[in-house]
């Protein structure tokens, strides 16, 4: 009654306001709701999330953000590029073809006659041409070779497709780069307060370690179990952990030698896996080439084609095996284990994709001829070399997706129905597999830095890489929910979501060498491309500059000039000694509050009696 | 939420379900309740009964369902887990409290309980990180702050 009383005397405009604003909070409630219903999978997620836990569940929603990222990057590089290339071969706007080549070029280099096998052709040419990028298709839009406009005229307006090509390029490793920041700030936040002091570990374990969404009895029971080995194997560290502070001189000195011996065998595998990655990819090349003179491409073989994407796949199914193995002997706490093995396979991972396109380059810019110096890469082989790393990139791709299925479909099932059905003691011990998920996530993560590297060379490879991804979500959930058991270890969502986004960053930044040096480095090859007319892919930036009027020319090169480069730079470091102070004088008003608030409870004036 | 409470009650009764109270053994089938451990608790803190018999009216059932829900602040989660945790509703966690809580959730059975010494060890750990007035207890303000400070609750 006191409430209502209230109420009568409220104004008529407070009135309005209250059930308005009100009102309002319930329609954006409504709309919240109604996004979550629009989110793809949401159901599937939410199912997942019941029968295997939160772990599982981070793998499935990073899934679902790199499908969406490569849509994206799919539609802005369709838009820029090639609906315009498209639009201007139909003839609807007045286009001008790059066919001028610039004076100082010499001929031999523009020559660019790829094999298009038009007509009737035998089906496995069809399907090699298919699976390997090169016929037909390396005539589509999908590489680089199609996009030979200069620009297309709109009435009076001149659409500058190289600027726009290259444009589109930064747009979209920007437009990766933030997303991916955004996501991981809150991730970073919570580790940050963690990484510090592990000062809540256990208690995070107890209070929150339930998880409410477990539906399954069966689940529940593993998540008990779960749960069980976690507090065991943390009780077990810290007791590690003084033993290890206990440790003698003598042991010391034997640990590290044995620590560095380790390291030096660890370095060997990786050279020998970069080393036959190099001698394969050289292989390929060098029997899948013959040189223009002879005017027949060798019909090559699909699998010296395939050479280096089998190699990689080798490599990066062998090399973590041996990590695994290699880590028992240097006799670290278990969690400083599992982190290192995974930095370890993170690096062999994207440092072969390194290796290959290391190798390509070594290939492509081979120049013993003066002739060839004259190009600046090798005009023979590779008339249109931005196609054919293209096609390599291309066909890791379609390898990688091919030997996901494969597994799913020649391990996964196989194993499962061997388990169910044949009950002798060998079989039953080996059991159903796990769902590793830090291994698939550097699966995913592998091919998603592909498809970040090959869409220059390849704009429509975003595409396929959302179907690829987009059917991987369907196998993955079918494998997870008939033939895989859920880990005994469980992996915290909070911190394993800021680990997937940690990694796939270093991919990304690692995605932009290879690309910065094609673009900036090497010369862009002068018989196909929107880049024939100029040095390097590059220098359509300073020629664009240079028809801006003069004002904008002279601020433009204030802001790249060392005048405002390095004072802007000790900004940006003083900003951050800022606030890398502040957070330190946060962390000791924390430690003091805290102390203060042990302190009250002997304090006379504060003292409470106990209830 | 309605329906769902009218389901639990024999057919009889679901006329005047507003104003029926569900016994606990009904309540238990549901299927979100089933697995969890803290079920008996959970039936306990949220009933309102005189007899102690643990039955949910309609109320009882809304507000289980909205302290669960994901739009409850993390406050008032915090306070009904804290009433959840305390076996025996005495206003703080003490080391028995903490013990029951350990074995529950590491699963009913003696081969999945941790070790005398394990649990010792594990008391004393929780203890150390989050009693800040070193009463050897955990009261409520203690538990919300560890709580508020933890990304997985």
């Amino acid at each position: 009654d006191c409430q209502q009383a209230d109420i009568k005397y409220l104004s008529g405009w407070k009135q309005w306001k209250r059930t308005s604003s009100k009102s309002l909070k319930k329609v954006l409630n409504e709309v919240k709701e109604l996004s979550s219903y629009l989110k793809l999978w949401r159901h599937d997620i939410h199912s997942i999330e019941g029968k295997f836990g939160t772990g599982i569940q981070s793998y499935f929603s990073f899934l679902r953000f790199l499908v969406l990222l490569n849509f994206i990057i799919f539609i802005l590089m369709f838009s820029f590029v090639t609906l315009p290339s498209i639009i201007s071969k139909y003839g609807i706007f007045n286009s001008s073809f790059a066919k001028i080549p610039l004076e100082n070029i010499a001929p031999h280099c523009t020559v660019y006659k790829p094999n298009d096998n038009k007509g009737l052709v035998y089906f496995y040419t069809y399907l090699k041409d298919l699976l390997s990028g090169t016929g037909f298709l390396e005539v589509t839009s999908l590489f680089y070779g199609y996009y030979t406009i200069d620009a297309a005229w709109l009435s009076v307006l001149r659409y500058n497709l190289p600027l726009a090509y290259l444009l589109a390029t930064f747009a979209y490793l920007a437009l990766s780069l933030l997303w991916i920041i955004k996501r991981s700030v809150e991730g970073f936040k919570q580790n940050l307060v963690h990484a510090e002091d592990q000062f809540q570990s256990y208690c995070n374990k107890v209070f929150a370690g339930w998880d409410f969404c477990i539906t399954d009895p069966h689940a529940a029971r593993l998540k008990h179990r779960s749960l069980q080995y976690e507090l065991q194997t943390d009780l077990e560290e810290e007791r590690l952990k003084r033993k290890i502070a206990d440790r003698t001189m003598k042991e010391k000195l034997r640990i590290y030698s044995l620590r560095i011996f380790i390291n030096i065998i660890v370095l060997a595998v990786l050279s020998g896996c970069f080393y036959s990655i190099y001698r394969a990819t050289v292989f390929s090349q060098e029997n899948s080439n013959v040189s223009i003179g002879h005017d027949i491409r060798t019909d090559a073989n699909l699998l010296v084609q395939y050479l280096p994407s089998i190699v990689i796949t080798l490599a990066n199914f062998i090399a973590p095996q041996i990590f695994s193995f290699l880590i028992g002997f240097e006799d670290y706490s278990p969690a400083f284990e599992i982190r290192l093995t995974l930095m370890r396979c993170v690096f062999v991972r994207l440092a072969n994709i390194g290796v290959l396109l290391f190798s390509l380059w070594s290939q492509i810019s081979y120049c013993a001829t003066d002739k060839c110096k004259a190009c600046g890469y090798n005009y023979e082989l590779y008339p249109c070399w931005e196609s054919e790393v293209g096609q390599e990139m291309y066909k890791l791709m379609i390898f990688d997706f091919i030997i996901i299925l494969a597994v799913t479909l020649f391990l996964d099932f196989p194993r499962m129905l061997l388990v169910t059905h044949c009950s002798c003691k060998p079989v039953q011990w080996c059991g159903l597999q796990e769902f590793g998920i830090s291994d698939n996530v550097l699966e995913i993560i592998y091919g998603q830095t592909i498809c970040w590297i090959g869409t220059f060379f390849s704009p429509l490879l975003p595409a396929i890489a959302t179907i690829k991804y987009f059917i991987i979500f369907y196998i993955k959930k079918i494998s997870l929910m008939h033939t895989r058991k859920p880990a005994a270890r469980p992996v915290r969502a909070s911190s394993s979501n800021f680990f997937f986004l940690v990694v796939l960053l270093i991919g990304l930044l690692l995605a932009f060498i290879p690309l910065g040096i094609s673009i900036a480095h090497i010369p862009s090859s002068k018989a196909c491309g929107p880049f024939r007319s100029f040095n390097t892919s590059w220098a359509v930036v300073p020629a664009t500059i240079l028809g801006f009027p003069t004002g904008l020319q002279q601020v433009l090169h204030g802001i790249a000039s060392e005048a405002f480069a390095v004072p802007f730079f000790m900004v940006i470091c003083l900003v951050m000694f800022y606030f890398i102070a502040l957070a330190g004088a946060h962390k000791r008003v924390v430690e003091q509050l805290r102390e203060q608030l042990a302190m009250v409870r002997f304090d006379p004036l504060f003292c409470t009696p106990k209830v | 939420a309605y329906k769902r409470f009218s389901e639990l009650l024999p057919k009889e009764e679901r006329e005047n379900a507003r104003s029926a109270r569900v016994p606990k053994s009904q309540i238990l089938t549901l299927p979100e309740l089933r697995a969890n451990p803290f079920q008996h608790r959970i039936c306990r803190v949220f009933s309102t009964s005189d007899d102690g018999d643990d039955s949910m009216s309609f109320e009882d059932f809304l507000d289980m369902l909205s302290v669960f829900s994901d739009s409850a602040t993390s406050e008032i989660k915090s306070h009904y887990a804290f009433r959840i945790f305390d076996f025996d509703d005495d206003g703080t966690l003490d080391r028995k409290d903490l013990e029951k809580l350990v074995n529950c959730l590491t699963g009913q059975g003696e081969e999945s309980r941790l070790s005398n010494a394990e649990m010792e060890q594990l008391i004393q750990n929780i203890l150390e990180e989050s009693d800040i007035d070193k009463d050897g207890t955990i009261n409520l303000s203690e538990f919300q702050h560890v709580v508020s400070r933890s990304p997985d609750f």
